[in-house]
């Protein structure tokens, strides 16, 4: 299907939201990462000034908390998108449960990633074996969250901050805390590898836009799959008044 | 069965008035109680019967017992020692053999239910003879002691949390007492040793209102174990403001500066090392020049080095942390990812050229499955609806 003449199509994939989603996680936690690493093993900058005069890793880590809450909320929107968005961006995508989903995983394993067969494999949204990360890194999202407020509880009056020092203490404290949080900002430095390079990838060899959809949200798709992806939306949207018709008889 | 008062006690040990209110007013402000806390405290002491402690000593180093006996104040030491009628502890009474035995025999009997039992030091689970006290194992002797005791209070890191012999591997399976021990109050008093006035202060509190202080989620008492020695100590300016001591003997560890790169666990923490201080209110260690090493934190051993506040990972070489490991997977991304797009441009040169002449999707027959499946399901529905409308329309003739 893709030839020099094909026919492309574009369609909105990705809605506002998610593409805000993403570019304040992607730097939002580059801000994490890079202050978490010089709270974790502070650089040696040393002056003369009394301490009084100086609040430098104050800052630093009053810019780890602030990226945090940001981190937290961008999030929660998210969450909330999981199930109020389109059909490429709820919840379903993320998790394997079906069948079909096992499937494509196994076929993009396949593909893409041992290259052992020539043909593409064409997505619109997210391939399973991607949406299937992103939902492990939403969970990595969940715990660092989590590992966070339970450490940051200890220096807050917030209303929650009592509740998260208790869990803190009942989890042994912030040695196995403190060590986790440490673990787990290296898989998103991990994931940000493989996740550039897999989109430059697809840019490359799929020709469809891959990276410019997350700015404006469309994908260049060819002609006969984009048919076959409205015909099924089509008929999803049937499916679902009938049944809803149905229901409603009861 | 004994109901002489604590007072009367002390009276008769030689102990003035004068030196009883001044203990009960130090007692009173050391656990933060209100101005009428000190009274409360003597009229305890002057009423209430006293009550005789088991001293039982276990997998540990008496490091507790040596912290104990150093109370700040020379009056609270002597009361205490003389108050808490050490009916049987085996390191510090002048009996021994079957006659000690015979005493502590004698408490458990004749006090069922109403004496207090204070560990110090693990139970090995493993074996029972990796441990044992004139001849019974200690997770025996713990039982049984504990069965007719009114409270448990655990000293120090090996009582409450396994402390070293606990640390992995834990040949001994050397565990806590509130692991060994149910259905009884337990207080655990954290700390490689504890600090002295602390496990004075608790002992205290008990005596008097003859409840548990308050206590965190690891059974610690809140008042002392509420705050971190890094909330509390006065190098924390210097760790704001980012000067840290770069080596032990460095300009700036002269300077006093924050020991946090040189593996400080005051941050993680809780205890009041840097209020109550050690040695007469002397000094503590981060004064000393050593950073915290944690002891009043659970598993603090499985989180060495000392002098590092990024763990050593086993099973991945002696030397590796987090960082290490996490900067050589980076690595070995970044290779994999170059890898990966050299052979991509080898094995797609067709489709990237655009010169696939057999070109399908896999996932078309997906989607031609998905939709098949869908028609069906609408036909289905639709049919339904049909004969339904059919049935109604009949039911309405």
């Amino acid at each position: 299907m893709i030839q020099k003449d094909k026919n492309l199509r574009e369609i909105y994939v990705w809605q506002l939201p998610v593409r805000v989603f993403h570019w304040v996680n992607a730097f939002v936690i580059t801000i994490l990462c890079i202050t978490g690493f010089i709270i974790g093993d502070p650089p040696a900058i040393q002056h003369a000034t009394a301490p009084s005069h100086n609040y430098w890793f104050g800052i630093v880590r009053f810019v780890h908390f602030f990226a945090a809450m940001v981190f937290i909320v961008n999030y929660l929107v998210r969450i909330y998108w999981l199930f109020a968005g389109n059909s490429f961006s709820v919840l379903r995508n993320y998790y394997p449960l079906t069948k079909k989903q096992w499937r494509g995983i196994k076929e993009t394993l396949k593909v893409d990633v041992l290259l052992i067969t020539k043909n593409p494999i064409y997505d619109i949204g997210h391939n399973p074996l991607a949406a299937t990360t992103y939902g492990g890194l939403f969970i990595i999202m969940i715990l660092q969250i989590i590992t966070g407020a339970m450490m940051f509880s200890v220096q807050s009056n917030a209303f929650w901050a009592p509740a998260m020092q208790d869990l803190l203490i009942r989890f042994n404290g912030f040695f196995p805390i403190r060590s986790l949080h440490h673990w787990l900002m290296w898989a998103f430095v991990l994931f940000a590898i493989v996740h550039i390079y897999l989109v430059f990838y697809h840019d490359y060899i799929e020709k469809n836009g891959i990276a410019s959809s997350m700015i404006g949200g469309w994908k260049f798709i060819a002609q006969p799959i984009a048919e076959d992806y409205e015909k099924e939306q089509a008929l999803r949207k049937d499916v679902e008044h009938l049944e809803k018709e149905k229901h409603n008889k009861k | 069965m004994n109901t002489e008062s604590m007072y009367n006690h002390l009276r008769k040990r030689g102990i003035s008035r004068r030196d009883f209110f001044k203990f009960c007013g130090v007692m009173g402000s050391m656990l933060g109680l209100k101005a009428s806390g000190a009274e409360q405290i003597a009229d305890a002491f002057m009423t209430k019967p006293r009550i005789p402690v088991i001293w039982q000593h276990f997998q540990e180093c008496t490091c507790c017992s040596e912290s104990f006996i150093r109370c700040s104040h020379p009056i609270v030491e002597q009361i205490l020692l003389e108050m808490v009628s050490l009916d049987y502890d085996d390191t510090l009474q002048a009996a021994g053999g079957f006659q000690a035995e015979a005493v502590a025999e004698k408490t458990r009997k004749d006090y069922k239910g109403n004496y207090i039992l204070m560990c110090e030091g693990a139970i090995p689970l493993g074996n029972k003879g990796y441990c044992t006290i004139a001849g019974e194992a200690a997770e025996d002797r713990l039982k049984r002691f504990a069965e007719d005791s009114k409270f448990i209070i655990a000293w120090g890191n090996c009582a409450s949390s396994g402390c070293i012999q606990h640390a992995k591997p834990n040949p001994t399976d050397a565990q806590p007492i509130h692991k060994v021990i149910s259905g009884k109050e337990i207080i655990n008093v954290q700390g490689c040793p504890p600090i002295a006035d602390v496990m004075a202060g608790v002992i205290t509190y008990v005596l008097t209102f003859d409840k548990l202080p308050e206590l965190d989620g690891q059974r610690r008492p809140k008042v002392f174990y509420g705050r971190r020695i890094h909330d509390t100590c006065y190098r924390r300016p210097c760790y704001d403001a980012g000067l840290f001591a770069q080596s032990f003997d460095d300009e700036n560890a002269k300077k006093g500066y924050c020991l946090y790169y040189l593996g400080c666990k005051g941050p993680n923490t809780f205890n009041s090392c840097a209020v109550i201080k050690w040695n007469l209110g002397v000094s503590y260690p981060i004064q000393s020049g050593h950073g915290c090493i944690g002891c009043a934190e659970p598993n603090f051993w499985d989180y060495m080095p000392l002098y590092s506040h990024i763990p050593s990972t086993y099973g991945f070489g002696v030397e590796s942390n987090a960082d290490k490991i996490g900067a050589a997977l980076t690595g070995i991304a970044l290779g994999g990812v170059a890898t990966h797009a050299v052979i991509t441009n080898v094995r797609k040169r067709r489709l990237i050229k655009g010169s696939m002449d057999d070109d399908f999707s896999l996932n078309e027959k997906d989607t031609e499955e998905t939709i098949q499946e869908l028609e069906e399901k609408r036909d289905r529905l639709i049919n339904k609806k049909k004969d339904e409308d059919s049935g109604d329309s009949e039911k309405d003739k």
